[in-house]
């Protein structure tokens, strides 16, 4: 169970995410709609610490997540994993590397670190990430370049990054905002997969509403900050997204989501 | 400045054109090649090349070692002192401040302090070029960090990695190539450094440089410039053909 208690971001004097609570049960894949600029980003990355809180608390399970620092915090982005719109592979380094980098909380110890820092990985290891790749029938691009590879690919790479991380949850931060409808629909559908054969709880950011309709169990939209709709898909009808946004469904995701803030993180 | 007038410009450069003339050498069409004792050859100009090779060697050896210490301190330096990545504000102002420190000494005073405290020879030398170098490196390292995407930081961040991980499995990767350039850019302005900081005992081919200026034998000057020169080149191209290369691979 993750509990989100009055969750608020300001950046200066705007809230970006305004009070939002919200209690999402382990193994439900949620989809947050929204205009851009609604808060979803920011909502999503306070969930996994990239951004932080200016008020309000997380807890996952009961345990405080908004106090977390050094290992407690790398613990708990190891079990709450994240993917990107921009994907956020190392370009340079070659796919199976980049999968490989969930492991890198999972390795105790100084000297696990110094291996990892010379990009030594155990036999088990890369035969884990093999696994992982192979079930988004990416095995075969295991040693090529990340930047080789089609966008969908890339992103398919960062879920199975994700993977390896052995999360409970898994926060997608516009993740095919960037892709073509086929590669979207590949990358749903393997979002979908995770969410089912691996019971993993799923926050989706979208902006294709029909989408969050196909893939979610729940839907929950976002205007300027705040939670406006919270509800099953079936609930979430045209006639309703008029009246939360004041603009017809077809008008609405007309608009282009924005490209993401990628900001320093400490 | 105010002593700069036309009249002393104009009175100085016909005696720096003095200086340069007599520092050519007396070669003469019949007796170019001939043997190192026979005046007017080439080899009686050269005539102690195998003691100005080996102190070029050493020069080039100190450059070497020079720029990898330098270096090697310039990486570590330069993670903290990039504003984007920098652990704390503390970090980054102490080692921008530290690698500013140690750049604005210029390497011929640090020489002159290494001197006294190791003795003559090349030790001195190389520390003061090292030391130099590292603060001249760690700044343009840290500005090649500065400059690169920050997506994948975010995704080693996010997946619980420890920010040395980051710096190494987001970060490294995308600034090495530039980094390889750098240093071997540095390498060929070290064998420069070098070549001059023999004159404070440092080591290498500055000190018989500043042995024959001082003694006016001005053959010899221009024989050691020359090779210098040539040793430079050389290094140049070298450089140039290393770099050339890992701008095609180079997978950090």
């Amino acid at each position: 169970m993750l509990e989100l208690q009055d969750l608020t971001r300001r950046f200066g004097g705007r809230a970006a995410v305004d009070g939002v609570t919200l209690s999402i049960p382990q193994g439900q894949m949620v989809g947050i709609i929204g205009r851009s600029g609604a808060g979803k980003s920011t909502l999503l990355r306070m969930v996994n610490r990239l951004t932080e809180p200016s008020a309000g608390r997380i807890l996952h399970d009961g345990a405080e997540v908004t106090a977390l620092r050094g290992k407690a915090l790398r613990d708990w982005r190891t079990r709450c994993a994240m993917i990107f719109q921009q994907f956020n592979l190392i370009q340079r380094l070659d796919v199976l590397t980049n999968v490989l980098v969930g492991r890198l909380n999972h390795r105790p110890g100084p000297l696990a670190t110094l291996n990892s820092l010379l990009l030594r990985f155990t036999p088990e290891e890369r035969a884990m990430a093999l696994d992982a790749l192979d079930r988004f029938d990416l095995a075969e691009q295991a040693l090529q370049r990340a930047e080789t590879l089609s966008g969908g690919q890339q992103q398919r790479v960062a879920i199975a990054r994700a993977m390896l991380q052995e999360p409970r949850l898994l926060l997608a931060d516009e993740p095919i905002a960037s892709l073509d409808p086929r590669n979207a629909r590949v990358v749903m559908e393997a979002l979908r997969d995770v969410n089912r054969r691996d019971g993993l709880t799923v926050l989706v950011n979208l902006h294709h509403l029909d989408t969050a309709r196909r893939y979610c169990d729940r839907i929950v939209a976002m205007s300027a900050g705040r939670v406006v709709f919270d509800g099953t898909p079936a609930a979430l009808t045209a006639a309703e997204v008029e009246a939360i946004y004041g603009v017809p469904e077809e008008a609405l995701e007309a608009e282009t989501p924005q490209a993401p803030a990628v900001g320093a993180v400490a | 400045m105010s002593e700069f007038y036309p009249s002393s410009l104009a009175a100085g450069l016909p005696r720096a054109g003095d200086y340069f003339a007599r520092l050519l050498p007396d070669l003469r069409w019949a007796t170019l090649f001939g043997g190192w004792e026979t005046e007017g050859s080439v080899a009686f100009w050269f005539y102690r090349l195998d003691k100005w090779a080996l102190l070029l060697l050493e020069t080039a050896n100190m450059a070497a070692l020079a720029t990898l210490a330098g270096g090697a301190v310039a990486l570590l330096l330069a993670f903290p002192a990039a504003r984007n990545v920098a652990p704390s504000g503390l970090a980054y102002q102490l080692s921008r401040r530290g690698l500013e420190a140690m750049r604005t000494v210029p390497e011929i005073v640090y020489a002159l302090i290494l001197v006294w405290a190791f003795g003559v020879g090349p030790l001195a030398g190389i520390l003061a070029i090292a030391a130099h170098t590292t603060g001249a490196l760690g700044k343009l390292f840290a500005e090649a960090i500065e400059n690169a995407e920050m997506g994948p930081w975010e995704g080693v961040r996010a997946a619980g990695g420890t920010w040395a991980q980051a710096c190494r499995f987001a970060m490294l990767p995308q600034v090495a190539p530039n980094m390889v350039s750098y240093l071997l850019l540095r390498f060929e302005i070290n064998v420069r450094g070098a070549s001059v900081i023999g004159f404070v005992g440092a080591g290498g081919i500055g000190q018989e440089l500043y042995l024959v200026i001082s003694q006016n034998y001005y053959e010899e000057i221009s024989a050691i410039i020359v090779l210098i020169v040539l040793v430079v080149a050389m290094i140049d191209l070298l450089s140039d053909a290393l770099r050339r290369r890992l701008r095609g691979e180079a997978r950090a």
